[in-house]
């Protein structure tokens, strides 16, 4: 069966921001917690200060992507100029790393309580 | 590229400056399903929309060249947040659930807790991939049926465990996706689920 595109994409778009970069430090997740070390400074990118003032507070990663317009991956190498630099710290999430294992019960647990407490 | 300075949407809800744990939990079914209704009935922030870049066919081939930006798609999917204590921080993904969307799961929700697969009983066939995929990478999963009110069958619980030959050991509900209460029972459905096998597998060790 042919895979049918759901979106035509725009790749122009991705290697603006990115600087021609298409390769995205995988260690960040979707729900990595992102918080800024230090403010935006004279002659940064446009997009690096949004992050930075995004993630004053944790803020994850797909909240950056969605914050910004801007697909996951590019936003992963932006995050990566800024961690590389200091400028933010990452909070990984700490869920079993593979798709078959489960996180531990006291972990488990504490996430019914917090649903059960909504 | 806009100027250097940008505010924040208003809208904007920041985490906790504890929040140091996220963790993920997945909503698939077919289109029109209700899955954004899910996630909007529990999520504490108007949901969000975001896309990914997914370059297929890439492989063997330089990324930064003309050929490779061909082959490249983009795929928009929704979520919501559950802030769950000072600590911890639940993200739901509403995701697609047709075939040809495999390649967006297996590289976004790697690490998921779980998945809700959200089924429509009056097309009971849009769900089956979802289950197969799920099964295939033994990633847990509660099933959940939306009742619409146009739903004139009403078929039972059991009838559809056995239309969608679902295991006895898989967790099957009865949900009604608007309403906020409901969203959450399925969500804990799940999350009991996930204790329960979690308990099962630390007593074997």
């Amino acid at each position: 069966m042919m895979r049918k595109p759901v979106d035509t994409g725009d790749p122009d778009r991705l290697y603006t921001v990115t600087g021609g970069r298409s390769r995205a430090d995988d260690s960040f997740d979707l729900v990595t917690l992102i918080v800024s070390e230090s403010g935006p400074v004279p002659g940064m990118q446009s997009e690096h200060v949004r992050i930075l003032e995004l993630c004053r507070h944790p803020t994850a990663v797909v909240e950056v992507a969605a914050e910004l317009g801007l697909p996951i991956t590019v936003v992963r190498i932006l995050l990566g100029d800024l961690l590389d630099t200091g400028r933010i710290t990452a909070r990984h999430p700490r869920a079993a790393p593979s798709v078959a294992s489960l996180p531990d019960s006291a972990l488990l647990q504490e996430v019914l309580h917090g649903l059960r407490n909504l | 590229m806009g100027s250097a300075t940008s505010e924040l949407p208003s809208h904007r809800t920041p985490l906790n400056d504890t929040a140091e744990t996220g963790l993920k939990i997945v909503v698939v079914g077919g289109f029109g399903v209700g899955k954004t209704t899910l996630v909007r009935s529990v999520s504490e922030i108007r949901p969000l929309n975001t896309e990914e870049v997914m370059t297929q066919a890439g492989v063997g081939v330089d990324e930064t060249s003309a050929v490779a930006s061909k082959t490249t798609t983009t795929v928009a999917f929704d979520f919501g947040r559950i802030s769950l204590n000072e600590r911890m921080v639940l993200y739901l993904f509403g995701a697609p659930g047709q075939e040809r969307f495999w390649f967006l799961w297996d590289r976004l929700f790697s690490g998921t807790l779980g998945a809700v697969v959200l089924v429509d009983t009056r097309r009971m066939d849009d769900s089956w991939y979802a289950i197969d995929r799920l099964e295939h990478h033994r990633t847990p999963f509660v099933v959940a049926v939306n009742r619409f009110d146009d739903d004139t069958a009403r078929y039972s619980l059991d009838e559809i465990r056995q239309a969608l030959a679902l295991p006895a050991h898989v967790p099957m509900v009865d949900c009604d996706a608007r309403v906020r209460q409901s969203g959450k029972d399925v969500l804990i459905t799940l999350v009991d689920h996930l204790h329960a096998m979690a308990i099962a597998e630390e007593a074997t060790l």
